[in-house]
């Protein structure tokens, strides 16, 4: 058997498993959706097709559901997310300067991934937390008041 | 039974029925968008808000997803509710104005001028097609995806999915694809063309009035 078909046979017995740990129904598709998410750190196509199938679910309820929540992505994520906030308080302090420093850093856009599939950055409207600004989050740890200059600290750790 | 009143008239519903069923019922023509009678009330387009309540407190509702209550008191063609009305029309036809039956219900709420900027979206999210699909054909292939500014129709990963039998149904049900708007340019958001040139169609019985129906038996406002 081909390897691209094998990867594919664990993916769908995988999905299985976190479907009947679910409980398999219809109402926790949610609650799927994220185990998967923390699987692979991402939504792929044929885990979502497995969901729908195993659910009995047209595969545009899955796919709506996938695409209607920011926490779930369709694209391959990488092993850390970085999460920039680009609030009012955070944008007052200097938020888009330190912004375009860790963009600078990781080479890549906002949403974007970077090629080793390492960081994953991605900006929010508010965390919240608008005393600790200018603010990032790294794998949900919060960094408050970063300066441009301590962006490649904190990244190397 | 319910007895609630509609413009005045004192009317008797059955128990579940919307005010939108009911007034149909009546022939009380209502405008609507998103409702049609063979699929679940959704409620999206806004078109057919009514005025409910008594003396000062009154509130606009959508008509097509409102229960009808005993002694409820419902107008359908206020003041406010006509200037309300105008108003969805309008942000309706800035989203999407190469729709006839939307240029047409503007010609007939006396419209003339759209005051919002306008960027053709080509879909209004009245839902009319997803819940054909799935409640009229049984078969879910497309739906909605995305949310907010960015919500829009689709097939789950832009494939036609193994579901669909081509039945042309959700194209059959838009009211922007099924008859598209062929005016050149709009003039203030409006193609004027219906406006002028729109046939009048009379009641089954006709008294000869020639005004209160305009085209499709929608109400001149």
């Amino acid at each position: 058997m081909p390897r691209s078909a094998n990867k594919i046979k664990s993916q769908c017995q995988k999905v299985a498993a976190i479907v009947s740990k679910c409980g398999g129904d219809r109402d926790s598709l949610i609650s799927i959706l994220q185990d998967i998410q923390s699987e692979y750190r991402y939504l792929p196509e044929d885990s979502l097709r497995e969901v729908a199938i195993q659910l009995e679910l047209p595969l545009i309820q899955v796919y709506g559901v996938a695409t209607f929540f920011k926490a779930f992505s369709l694209k391959p994520r990488g092993k850390h997310m970085v999460t920039v906030c680009l609030g009012t308080a955070c944008h007052v302090r200097g938020a888009l300067a330190m912004l375009d420093e860790v963009k600078r850093q990781l080479g890549i856009e906002s949403g974007e991934t970077t090629e080793d599939m390492r960081f994953t950055l991605e900006t929010v409207n508010c965390l919240g937390a608008c005393a600790l600004a200018p603010i990032v989050v790294i794998d949900g740890k919060y960094h408050g008041h970063i300066g441009p200059g301590k962006v490649k600290k904190i990244l190397k750790k | 039974m319910v007895k609630l009143t509609i413009d005045g008239m004192r009317i008797r519903a059955l128990e579940g029925a919307t005010v939108l069923e009911a007034a149909q019922e009546m022939g009380i023509v209502i405008p609507t968008l998103c409702h049609h009678p063979g699929l679940s009330p959704y409620g999206a387009c806004r078109v057919c808000i009514v005025e409910v309540g008594k003396g000062d407190r009154r509130s606009l509702e959508a008509s097509c997803t409102l229960p009808v209550e005993h002694g409820q008191v419902i107008l359908t063609n206020s003041e406010k509710v006509r200037k309300q009305r105008k108003l969805i029309v309008e942000l309706l036809i800035a989203s999407c104005p190469n729709s006839k039956t939307l240029q047409d219900m503007a010609a007939n709420m006396g419209i003339n001028r759209i005051r919002f900027r306008i960027r053709d979206r080509g879909c209004i999210l009245c839902g009319l097609c997803v819940r054909y699909c799935k409640e009229q054909m049984k078969s879910g292939g497309i739906g909605f995806t995305g949310r907010g500014t960015t919500r829009m129709v689709a097939t789950a990963f832009e494939v036609t999915p193994e579901e669909c039998r081509n039945c042309g149904g959700c194209e059959w049900i838009c009211p922007v694809c099924e008859r598209a708007c062929t005016a050149g340019n709009l003039i203030d958001g409006l193609c004027g063309g219906c406006q002028n040139l729109a046939p009048v169609e009379t009641c089954p019985v006709c008294t000869g009035c020639s005004e209160s129906v305009g085209p499709h038996g929608y109400k001149v406002y």
